[in-house]
């Protein structure tokens, strides 16, 4: 019954907070209306998601997203110096594959994503199995030692944080 | 103390200028597709988020108003910007035959999904129809 109108809880909340922040001025019409497009947008897109990921580890969450935040500074700072100081065809940029441990869809999905965010790496796919992903890398001498910080640094937390 | 402020806004705003500049540097100078893509996915997160910054304190101390916008400008930023990284890649590397014979062998984990054929057996294995979360019990 829960489940049949109100699969997702957690978006629906998600989609309603986003709404009042959206207006920017609190009304309980704003947060009414909210409410309503939460439960229809997660209702509607319900077909999508047939999985709810189980979200569980407060304090991973928090600790994943300090060092994401401060790894996105460090690649700024990092993919600045080799735009502005190299030669663009002087950089050793290659292809490597990150073979995956993770399961779930969306633990996957966030590695992707703040792989492209920190230092010098860009995700371009993911292969058929789900098993592993493409990554590129923009200045590199030491493929694994890139994968392995990839695995230790990243990889390992979101496992505490999905499974 | 108005004039420290000004001073943080005014060097939030020369950092946020910096990096966004520099980001869209990288993507006229660097020489192919793959390099280019390095530039916008994250010079522009740490620029445009110094220049949120910025905003928030500007209307924070000098217009008495909290700006919850920037910080819902800033999450979507995060949510878009690896998601159109990423189509960009896998349209570049499936339009260029040079570029997938480049790429390193993924054969036995099915080919990368953007190149390769994924076999029902396996889609089927990989999403299991579990309609009933965790707490569909309760």
């Amino acid at each position: 019954m829960r489940a049949r109108f109100l699969p997702h809880p957690l978006l629906a909340a998600t989609l309603a907070l986003v709404w009042v922040l959206l207006t920017n001025d609190f009304s309980w019409g704003a947060v009414a209306f909210g409410l309503l497009l939460g439960l229809a947008v997660s209702k509607l897109t319900s077909v999508y998601w047939p999985r709810r990921p189980r979200i569980r580890n407060v304090p991973a969450i928090i600790e994943y997203t300090g060092i994401v935040m401060w790894d996105i500074i460090v690649s700024n700072v990092l993919v600045a110096y080799l735009i502005l100081f190299r030669r663009g065809t002087s950089l050793r940029s290659r292809f490597v594959m990150v073979p995956l441990e993770l399961e779930s869809p969306e633990a996957i999905a966030v590695l992707a994503g703040t792989i492209t965010l920190t230092p010098g790496t860009v995700t371009a796919d993911l292969s058929a199995d789900g098993s592993a992903l493409l990554v590129h890398c923009l200045e590199t001498d030491d493929a694994e030692g890139t994968v392995a910080a990839i695995k230790s640094r990243y990889e390992r937390r979101l496992m505490r944080i999905f499974q | 103390m108005p004039s420290l402020i000004e001073l943080a806004i005014a060097v939030f705003l020369v950092i946020g200028g910096v990096f966004v500049f520099v980001g869209s540097l990288g993507l006229a100078k660097l020489p192919d597709t793959m390099r280019r893509l390095h530039g916008p996915t994250k010079a522009t997160t740490l620029g445009i988020g110094a220049l949120l910054a910025a905003s928030i304190l500007f209307f924070l101390v000098m217009q008495n108003a909290g700006g919850i916008h920037e910080v819902l400008i800033t999450m979507f930023l995060f949510l878009t910007a690896p998601v159109s990284g990423n189509l960009i890649a896998k349209a570049y590397i499936f339009r260029h035959k040079d570029i997938q014979e480049s790429l390193p062998p993924a054969g036995d984990r099915g080919g990368w999904a953007t190149l390769g054929e994924q076999k029902p057996a396996e889609r089927a294995q990989r999403q299991p129809q579990r309609r009933d979360g965790p707490s569909a019990v309760e």
